[in-house]
């Protein structure tokens, strides 16, 4: 569990760095997430009262974006292109036996909490599909051998 | 030895970092000084990771590379180099394009100011800085510049209402918010040549009055945002941008941001509120963003590649940019040719050519070698064309007047395999994932479109001209395209593919 001390402290030397900016928030929800893994709910009274916001203002912008999360995810996260260019050429498939590898019936995390696998629409990857994102590596023409591989 | 070796995202999501750091070891290893250049990708994805060595005749290619490949690219005579390509100029794929906005791209070191300006870099801004501010208008309207995201809207309008606007403060946005599949056009010129956008939105802002940008950048999309954000560092330590742009004009400035995922936020009102920190819904307009946009101020909202064709503009003449396209549709248009073919990549040509010919001989058919069954383009928003289509010329009004739109050029090919019913059906679930909730429409209307198609493919007849009621209502009565144009590929498929939609009927009775 974070600890509130240290969360306050991190958490305002982040918003202090950021509000010299124009329209703040993204940038500072971007950083926060950068440095927990997630948005913590302590985190959204703290960031209304910097920036004059009402509470229900910030919890809307973060679960408006799909980026943003309320839980930290899996160490590994598997991003599978779910987008057309990437279906023409197997992406769907390639999605079903991911899935069934890590031992999912949908997008989640592994019950051991290990592999998070979320769909992503589109890596600009069309050409070389299906395209996939571990971690921070991208994957071209990815196979189930090679998403194994690469999540490792 | 210089040695080219691509840091563009897809040639990395192909093994061009193993390549590269095999070289770096192999000239580590053996003492051969090597001089590694991380270049953009020229285009042919089929062939990356695609190396360009330089030698004494010229820049020679090699490619697709794997590791394995580099000792002998190293210490043989490389004209017998089992993956030797010739000058990539020569290649009949890349000898066929017509490269004005990506005539960089691949060519030079993205992030060099002195490599920029050797291949006809800043003599755009130059030539800007010299004109009056109405010649600079004249310059964008003369040219017949239209919007590359896809709306197709005059640029020179645009410029030329915010240019008009009273105001404190103006803003030049740049929408990298690349999201339709199919489309990397924004991605590979941000990555191959990020100062030549640089360049376009310094030229926007000494043009309309502006002296802050954004380059709103979607997170699905590192290696841009590092190469943006690098570029921009190189810019203002080069003085392009800055207190005065080349120390001859007014203060410009850019700043990244970076998206959250919002497929949404490439419409223009969206991408300005969240560039404020707001939830990405869509505002009504008018106001139009170019009178009220970023903080209420005039904005100038262009896609990537409209900016970052202004320079070539600005430095061969709106007249040379004119005569090359078709119809009201002038100058080039980068096509991003994707999905299941046998040749994939960004082929910058004129307006004019044919779907077919793109498909069946750019493209080369399908990479599974079976029948072309439909083609998706201008992304999740864009029609499916069938073969028969084929004859239709690539340009707005061309695409506009066969039921669909080119979007931002993004085609997608599928084969016979493809169930055109599962694809009407992914239209509908994607609008009702990346909806922005603000209208009726579009929010209700894709998850009653998801469940309509359900009803016809488990056989219900009564679903069908249910459907086609409610692709009208999305069309007439959203807000934005993101409802308004999710009817194009739905009606598309059912139009020219009804087997798909009947076949699920037979099969249930």
């Amino acid at each position: 569990m974070l600890d509130a001390a240290d969360l306050s402290a991190r958490l305002h030397e982040i918003i202090g760095a950021h509000l010299g900016l124009e329209g703040p928030l993204l940038p500072i929800l971007h950083a926060i997430q950068a440095e927990w893994g997630h948005i913590p709910d302590p985190a959204i009274p703290v960031l209304a009262n910097a920036l004059n916001l009402g509470r229900a203002e910030v919890h809307g912008v973060v679960s408006f974006y799909h980026d943003f999360r309320t839980t930290p995810a899996g160490p590994t996260v598997v991003k599978l292109c779910a987008a057309e260019a990437c279906q023409a050429q197997g992406g769907r498939d390639l999605i079903a036996a991911t899935l069934r590898a890590f031992g999912l019936s949908t997008y989640g995390t592994t019950p051991d909490g290990k592999v998070t696998v979320e769909p992503v629409y589109c890596l600009g990857l069309c050409a070389c599909g299906p395209a996939a994102l571990v971690n921070d590596r991208l994957l071209g023409r990815a196979t189930p051998a090679t998403l194994r591989e690469a999540a490792r | 030895m210089r040695i080219y070796v691509p840091r563009d995202a897809a040639a990395r999501a192909l093994g061009a970092d193993a390549v590269a750091e095999a070289i770096l070891a192999e000239a580590a290893r053996t003492g051969l000084p090597v001089d590694l250049v991380r270049n953009g990708s020229r285009g042919m994805v089929w062939l990356e990771p695609l190396v360009e060595i330089e030698t004494r005749s010229g820049r020679t290619a090699f490619g697709p590379l794997t590791p394995e490949d580099v000792p002998a690219l190293l210490f043989e005579d490389i004209t017998t180099h089992p993956k030797a390509l010739g000058p990539v100029e020569d290649i009949p794929w890349f000898a066929r394009q017509t490269r004005l906005t990506f005539a960089r791209v691949g060519l030079i070191d993205p992030l060099s100011m002195p490599d920029y300006e050797r291949h006809g870099g800043l003599s755009g801004l130059r030539r800007a800085l010299a004109m009056t501010p109405d010649e600079r208008l004249d310059e964008v309207k003369t040219s017949g510049l239209r919007g590359r995201g896809g709306a197709g809207f005059p640029t020179g309008v645009k410029w030329g209402t915010v240019a008009l606007a009273q105001a404190p403060r103006k803003y030049i946005v740049c929408n990298a918010d690349e999201g339709d599949s199919g489309t990397f056009a924004d991605r590979m010129l941000m990555e191959g040549d990020p100062l030549t956008l640089i360049e376009g939105m310094a030229i926007a802002g000494l043009t309309v009055g502006a002296t802050r940008g954004y380059v709103y950048i979607r997170s699905e999309y590192p290696d841009a945002i590092h190469q943006m954000t690098e570029a921009i560092r190189v810019a203002t330590s080069h003085g392009l941008l800055g207190p005065s742009l080349l120390g001859q004009g007014p203060a410009f400035d850019l700043e990244v941001r970076v998206g959250a995922g919002a497929y949404v936020c490439g419409e223009e009102t969206s991408l300005l509120n969240s560039l404020e920190g707001k939830r990405g819904t869509v505002r009504a307009k008018p106001p139009l963003p170019a009178l009220h946009g970023l903080f209420g101020q005039p904005t100038v909202v262009n896609n990537v590649i409209s900016l970052a064709t202004v320079p070539w503009i600005f430095a061969n003449g709106a007249g040379a940019y004119k005569d090359f396209g078709l119809g009201r549709s002038r100058g080039t248009i980068p096509l991003q040719i994707a999905g299941n073919v046998r040749h994939g990549g960004l082929f910058e040509t004129a307006f004019g050519m044919s779907l077919g010919e793109i498909v069946e001989d750019i493209a080369g058919g399908t990479a599974t070698g079976r029948p072309v069954k439909a083609v998706q383009v201008g992304g999740p928003l864009g029609a499916y064309f069938p073969p028969s289509k084929f004859a239709t010329p690539f340009g707005y009004e061309e695409f506009d007047g066969q039921g669909g739109l080119i979007g931002h050029a993004g085609i997608v090919v599928f084969d016979d395999s493809v169930d055109m019913l599962q694809q009407a059906r992914f239209a509908m679930e994607f609008c009702a994932v990346e909806s922005c909730g603000k209208c009726t429409p579009c929010r209700i209307g894709a998850v009653r479109g998801v469940e309509t198609v359900d009803r016809i493919a488990a056989g219900d007849p009564s679903a069908l001209p249910l459907l086609v009621d409610l692709c009208d209502t999305m069309r007439d009565g959203s807000l934005c395209a993101l409802g308004g144009f999710t009817p194009y590929p739905v009606m598309s498929a059912l139009t020219h593919f009804p087997d798909d939609f009947a076949r699920q009927r037979e099969a249930a009775e």
